[in-house]
């Protein structure tokens, strides 16, 4: 992959472009000057001081968007930097990402959204943090939400963490609407996990494996959502996994909850049976389910229930995967691989509209947290990935761009390359085009 | 003889032939464990080494005893390590005995799945000596050795495991083994020590102790843990006795011929009363000595060991 400076004068050539209102792609050519898109048309012709990209065959999408990685800077630079998450994430045709507060020391104040901010102001892709809902990630006081809303954090999220105590999720609950940020919610009751590594079910009874039950899980998403009906807060309930989340969540929007939810690729294209083999590259948080759960999820992808896809990218150095499951850390990388899983998975095999799926990683997220990104418009600032939907090949550790390659997909065989992202005038050049 | 696994790594999916195979191995192999002169040239030149991540007198006692005896080279590693560290002292370790070159290794480490891990690592034959509350198949075999030498057979016998299933290092292996065998399996104990889904391994649960001794041929007494009392699994020593515990009282109202069972080592008063123990229906002790011997043949079957 080649990152360089946007040029001047840029014309992109034959596209399709996605256009959400009419649910279709249409071939369009699109004029881009000084990062700015100026001209939107069938066709387009310029002279030779414009640098003319030819896009026969590939779509253009908005930039793509994931709102959960963990780009674990300060503090655990040996597993990803600002720096390597943003080329992982351009990789994967991602443009703006959030980055969860889980880092040491963790973003719970207004200074530490700064910091991402001005670290990663020089960098290609858009990175949001997103703020601790209690200080320290603790679980035990709320954070200075209004002045750290102030300073750009985009919602908040004790991600890793449930808030275990309901009156502490309660009253961050409350505060959180004086600045209309959603509560981004680690649904999982710590005392019910009770430690375990993997899905309570009789594999993890096979494996001699600590369960963590899907009730965990349900519980906790039941309890958020009852207190966010309670007091009107938006919450987002992150990586949802069981069937029965899936349904607490469709009532609850059917009530009127201001509920929003999403789902990893991980989810929804393995299943517990990925950690027969030991392999510690399973090992996630909320842990793969079974079968019938991956139906369910992908039912609430389909009816809406789940609004938007998310990698949770969760790089970790190998020694900490190396090792057995009770010992190895929690969670992938998800970046780089996550648009061709869905394109394979639930475009190819399930027969999801493609379109459906751009919208789970485009114009929701956007929607649903505020994101300035821009849609495909003239006057805009060109924002746009451009993919290959046809193009077969195989996710290998050298399409990994993270610090780290912990993922069990390597050596998949994957439909729908990323070519190019476009974003804040820089250009991604994927294979050696 | 040959086995068609290259570990040992659990009973889960090795083929009946295997089993077979290792027990009839262990059979001739307690013979000589009875002879003046206990020992035999098979492993001679062969290295094995024991690593030990946890602490467990007895399993590791026999394991050396077995090597002993069929004249194996043997490095004793044990190490209890920070459990932050266990993992890399895992790959570290390994790796530092990849370079002494050795043929065998025996593994004991408390988290599942350890000595599968290890076979990723060393192409030496890993047999695992307990890892966690996953397997721990040589206990199994020994169990089904010892049931074989009491019964004469496993097939269609009624196998009942009793106790702390769900925290049991043997119970697992002794499912898959027993199963593969053609017993019928019963588990007894209170439901917060029966695992989610057991069922599917093809097992009966019952929860009436009493229920299960009129039916059972075979008793398998599992320990319970002191301190499961203070998580909440039991409310007490006292009803768990009650309830489940193997008491004489119990064993004298069963006028059938029952043979009984325990791992070890034993909480004497809570899953097991003395004088059961020490009744003639135990085959404890014949545990102990049948568990050499089956030692012996995993490891003379796995390692190519050659016949006197
Ligand atoms: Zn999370």
């Amino acid at each position: 992959m080649k990152i360089k400076k946007l040029e001047k004068k840029v014309l992109l050539k034959n596209g399709l472009v996605v256009d959400f209102d009419n649910r279709d792609f249409i071939k369009k050519d699109i004029l881009i000057i000084d990062g700015k898109i100026r001209e939107i048309k069938e066709s387009i012709n310029v002279g030779d001081d414009y640098k003319v990209y030819d896009l026969k065959g590939y779509v253009i999408s908005p930039g793509f968007i994931d709102v959960h990685v963990h780009f674990r800077e300060p503090g655990y630079e040996n597993a990803e930097t600002l720096e390597t998450g943003s080329k992982a994430a351009l990789a994967g045709g991602f443009s703006h990402v959030f980055c969860m507060p889980n880092t040491e020391p963790p973003i719970d104040n207004a200074e530490m959204v700064k910091y991402v901010y001005e670290r990663s102001e020089s960098l290609p892709i858009n990175i949001y943090p997103i703020a601790a809902i209690t200080k320290g990630r603790k679980g035990q006081e709320i954070t200075e939400m209004a002045e750290i809303a102030e300073f750009g954090a985009m919602a908040f999220s004790d991600d890793g963490s449930y808030v275990q105590n309901p009156l502490v999720m309660r009253l961050a609950m409350e505060y959180s609407k004086l600045v209309n940020r959603p509560i981004v919610d680690h649904a999982e009751d710590e005392l019910l996990k009770d430690n375990g590594v993997m899905n309570e079910s009789e594999v993890s009874t096979r494996l001699g494996l600590k369960g963590n039950p899907a009730v965990a899980e349900e519980i906790a998403v039941y309890r958020d959502i009852a207190l966010a009906k309670f007091t009107g807060a938006h919450i987002h309930i992150a990586h949802v996994t069981t069937a029965k989340a899936v349904e607490l969540i469709r009532k609850a929007k059917a009530e009127g909850v201001k509920v929003t939810a999403e789902v990893t690729p991980h989810h929804l294209v393995l299943t517990e049976d990925y950690m027969i083999d030991f392999d510690a590259n399973g090992k996630v948080q909320p842990p793969l389910r079974n079968k019938k759960d991956v139906e369910a999820l992908i039912e609430g992808l389909k009816d809406g229930t789940i609004d938007i896809i998310a990698t949770d990218h969760a790089p970790h150095p190998i020694e900490t995967k190396e090792t057995t499951i009770n010992e190895a850390s929690s969670g992938m990388i998800g970046l780089e691989s996550a648009f061709g899983l869905l394109v394979t998975h639930l475009v190819h095999e399930r027969k999801i509209p493609l379109i459906d799926i751009l919208e789970k990683i485009t114009i929701n997220p956007m929607k649903i947290f505020n994101i300035p990104a821009s849609g495909i418009e003239v006057g805009k600032e060109a924002n746009v990935t451009i993919f290959d939907s046809d193009e077969w090949w195989i996710f290998k550790r050298e399409n990994i761009y993270s610090k780290s390659y912990n993922t069990p997909f390597i050596g998949c065989e994957l439909l729908g390359k990323v070519k190019h992202v476009i974003n804040k005038n820089f250009i991604s050049i994927m294979d050696n085009e | 003889m040959s086995l068609s696994i290259e570990h040992l790594l659990g009973l889960d999916g090795v083929p009946k032939e295997d089993i077979e195979a290792i027990l009839e191995t262990a059979f001739s192999f307690r013979e000589v464990l009875e002879r003046p002169i206990k020992k035999v040239p098979s492993l001679q030149g062969k290295t094995v080494v024991n690593l030990f991540f946890e602490p467990s007198t007895r399993t590791r006692l026999s394991f050396e005893i077995a090597e002993k005896r069929l004249s194996a080279d043997i490095i004793n590693f044990s190490a209890s390590v920070s459990s932050l560290e266990k993992g890399e002292s895992l790959k570290d370790t390994v790796q530092n005995i990849l370079a002494m070159k050795v043929d065998g290794i025996v593994i004991r480490h408390s988290d599942p799945g350890a000595a599968k891990l290890l076979t990723k690592f060393v192409d030496a034959a890993v047999i695992n000596a307990g890892d966690g509350t996953h397997e721990h198949p040589t206990q199994a075999l020994l169990d089904m050795m010892s049931i074989k030498e009491k019964l004469g057979t496993l097939e269609d016998i009624n196998v009942a495991i009793v106790g702390d299933i769900k925290h049991s290092r043997v119970a697992l292996s002794n499912i898959f083994g027993l199963k593969t065998m053609g017993a019928n399996v019963f588990l007894c104990g209170p439901p917060t020590f029966i695992p989610v889904g057991v069922e599917t391994l093809g097992v009966r649960v019952l929860k009436d102790i009493d229920e299960v001794l009129e039916i059972a041929d075979v008793v398998n007494v599992l320990r319970i843990q002191r301190e499961r009392q203070g998580r909440g699994y039991i409310p007490s020593l006292r009803e768990y006795r009650a309830r489940f515990g193997l008491t004489k009282e119990r064993l004298d109202k069963i006028k059938r011929r029952l043979v009984i069972m325990h791992p070890g080592p034993m909480n004497r008063g809570v899953e097991i009363d003395s004088e059961v123990a020490e009744s003639e229906h135990s085959i404890i002790l014949h545990q102990v000595l049948n568990g050499v011997a089956v030692r012996m043949a995993v490891l003379f079957l796995l390692l190519g060991g050659k016949k006197e």
